[in-house]
C-alpha cells in the first residue's frame, strides 16, 4: 500500500479497514475458544477468564492510543476506529465478567456480592465494568446527538476506569507483576501525554 | 513339517511400504527411545490404603500445568525447562539435631519400599488434582538419622542451580525455595517423599528427583527438587511466607473457612471439571491429620 493512499483513504477503503480491523478484534476470542476447548489447555476456564480479560485491556489501551497518535502525526481516519475498539474492549469485558458471574461462582448472588465487597481486586474490576457499561450504552449516533456536549463529559470516565482495570490486574497476580506493571506504564505514557499536552497547548502540533 | 503352500501374505501388507524405504530414519528413532530408559524405568511400587479412589488427572495435565518458579512463573514454562535440571547425581543432606546426620543419594532413596499414593492436591490458587505418586514415608528417612528430643520442626531446601534454572535469575523469591513442617507433621504416614509418578520417576516440572507431598496442604508446602533436609528446635523461615506474611502462613493447611486475603479458598476447580467444587478442610484428610491441630486457632495459624 502506498503512502498517501494510508494517509488520505477513500471512504470505500476506510470501509475496508474497520472491516478488516472489526475480524482482527475477534481473533483473539476465537484463539483462546479454540485453546479452551482442543485440550491444549489445561485450566480451560482459567484460559478463557485470562485472554478475555487481556484482551479487554488491549482494546481499551489501544482506543485510548488513538488520540496521542493523531497529535503525533497519525491519518485522522484512525479515530473512525475507535467507537470499534471501545465496543470491543466492553465486549471482552463482558466475556470476562460472564465467566465470573456463571463458570466461578454460578449466578450465586450473595455470594458474588460478598466477593465484591470482600474483594478489593474484584471491587475495582466491577467498578471499572461499571463505568464502562454507559459508555458503550451511549456510543450510539443517536446518543451523541442527544447528549451533544454531555457526551464528550460521559466519555471521559474512560480515564479512571482504565486506571481501574489495571489495578484490577495488578492486585489479582500472585507474585510475578511484570505484565501489570507493563499495562500500568503503557496506560502511564497515554494519560500522561494527554495532560502534559493540556498543561502545555503551546506545545506540540494541533489538532483540529 | 513342510508347508508346501506359498504365504499369500505380502511382506509390504506387513510393512508399509514408505515405512520400508524409511527404514534407517526409524532405525535411528527407536535407538533415541532407548536411550532415555534408564530415567523411564517402571518403580516397582506396591497399593496403599492411604490413596483416594478418585480418578486421577492424566499424566499430560499433571505433567503441563505446574508452579514451579525456578523455572518461570508461566504454568508451561516448567515442562519446558526443567530437562535442564541434571538429577545425577543428586544428593539429599540430612541434619541438623540428628544423632546419626548423613547424606543419601538418589540410588539409596529409591531403595525404600515405595508406594503409590493417590493423593489430592489443592493450590493456592483454587484449582485441584487428583495424582498417583510413587514414594515412600519421609517419618522412613528421618528415623534413619535418629532426631534429637530438641527436633521440633524439619526445614527442607530446593537445590538452586542458577546454570540450569532459568527462573532463578530474577528474584520473583528469595532462592533458594525453603519450606517447612512441624516434627509431627513430618512424622505423619501421609507426609511422603515422592521419587515418581504414575509408576515412573518423576518429571523434572514436578520436582524431580525427589519432592515433599503433604496432601493436606496447600502445594506451595510440598517443595520440590530437594537438596538439604535439617531438623531444627525452632521454626524455619518458608519462602511464600517470608515474600507476603499476611498471605501465606507456615501451616497452610487446606480451609476453605480461611480465605486468602485477596480470594476467596471455599472452592476449587478440580483440572478436568468445568464448574467448581466444594474444598473441603484438609483436603478432605480431616479423618487423618486434624488431630494434629487440637486446641490450635487456625485462623491465626494460617
Amino acid at each position: 500500500m502506498r503512502p498517501t493512499l494510508l494517509a488520505n483513504p477513500s471512504p470505500a477503503m476506510v470501509g475496508r479497514i474497520k472491516a478488516l480491523v472489526f475480524v482482527l478484534c475477534l481473533l483473539p476470542l476465537a484463539a483462546s475458544l479454540w485453546q479452551a476447548f482442543s485440550g491444549q489447555a489445561v485450566n480451560p476456564v482459567e484460559t478463557l477468564t485470562r485472554d478475555s480479560g487481556s484482551w479487554a485491556l488491549n482494546l481499551l489501551l489501544a482506543g485510548l492510543a488513538i488520540t496521542p497518535l493523531r497529535r503525533l502525526g497519525a491519518p485522522g481516519w484512525l479515530l473512525r476506529l475507535r467507537r470499534m475498539l471501545g465496543l470491543y474492549a466492553f465486549f471482552y469485558a463482558s466475556v470476562h465478567l460472564l465467566i465470573y458471574l456463571w463458570l466461578d461462582q454460578l449466578f450465586d448472588w450473595p455470594a458474588i456480592l460478598h466477593d465484591i465487597i470482600k474483594r478489593p481486586f474484584i471491587t475495582v474490576g466491577m467498578a471499572a465494568f461499571a463505568l464502562l457499561l454507559p459508555l458503550a450504552i451511549t456510543s450510539t449516533d443517536g446518543w451523541l446527538r442527544r447528549l451533544k456536549r454531555r457526551w464528550g463529559q460521559l466519555h471521559r470516565l474512560v480515564y479512571p476506569l482504565a486506571v481501574l482495570a489495571v489495578v484490577h490486574y495488578l492486585w489479582l497476580v500472585k507474585r510475578n507483576l511484570t505484565e501489570p506493571l507493563l499495562y500500568a506504564a503503557v496506560l502511564a505514557l497515554l494519560l500522561g501525554l494527554r495532560l502534559w499536552w493540556r498543561l502545555r497547548p503551546t506545545m506540540g502540533p494541533r489538532v483540529q | 513339517m513342510l508347508i508346501r503352500r506359498a504365504t499369500d501374505i505380502l511382506p509390504s501388507e506387513i510393512t508399509p511400504h514408505s515405512v520400508y524405504l524409511n527404514r534407517r530414519q526409524f532405525m535411528l528413532g527407536s535407538a533415541g527411545l532407548l536411550l532415555p530408559v534408564a530415567s523411564i524405568a517402571a518403580l516397582p511400587a506396591s497399593k496403599s490404603g492411604y490413596s483416594t479412589t478418585e480418578k486421577p488427572n492424566s499424566r499430560q495435565d499433571i505433567t503441563s500445568y505446574n508452579n514451579y518458579y525456578e523455572f518461570g512463573t508461566g504454568k508451561d514454562e516448567p515442562a519446558q525447562y526443567a530437562a535442564r535440571l541434571k538429577t545425577r547425581p543428586w544428593s539429599v543432606a540430612v541434619g541438623g539435631e540428628a544423632g546419626k546426620p548423613r547424606s543419601f543419594s538418589i540410588e539409596e532413596l529409591l531403595k525404600f519400599p515405595l508406594e503409590e499414593r493417590i493423593y489430592r492436591l489443592r493450590c493456592v490458587e483454587g484449582w485441584s488434582m487428583v495424582i498417583p505418586w510413587v514414594g515412600f514415608p519421609l517419618a522412613s528417612l528421618l528415623k534413619q538419622v535418629d532426631p534429637t528430643s530438641r527436633a521440633k520442626y524439619v526445614a527442607f531446601e530446593t537445590a538452586l542451580r542458577p546454570g540450569e534454572m532459568p527462573g532463578v535469575a530474577r528474584r520473583v523469591l528469595d532462592w533458594p525455595y525453603r519450606e517447612g513442617l512441624r516434627i509431627d507433621e513430618a512424622m505423619h504416614p501421609l507426609t511422603i517423599l515422592a521419587v515418581g509418578l504414575y509408576g515412573e520417576a518423576l518429571p523434572g516440572q514436578n520436582g524431580a528427583p525427589v519432592r515433599l507431598v503433604v496432601p493436606w496442604k496447600y502445594g506451595f508446602k510440598s517443595i520440590k527438587s530437594i537438596s538439604r533436609i535439617t531438623l531444627l528446635e525452632k521454626q524455619p523461615p518458608t519462602s511464600w511466607n517470608m515474600a507476603a506474611p499476611s498471605e501465606y502462613g507456615f501451616y497452610s493447611n487446606v480451609n476453605p473457612a480461611v480465605d486468602h486475603p485477596r480470594w476467596s479458598q471455599a472452592s476449587e476447580r478440580r483440572i478436568g471439571e468445568f464448574l467448581k467444587r466444594k474444598t473441603l478442610p484438609f483436603n478432605g484428610y480431616a479423618d487423618q491429620v486434624a488431630g494434629l491441630y487440637r486446641g490450635m486457632d487456625l485462623v491465626k495459624n494460617f
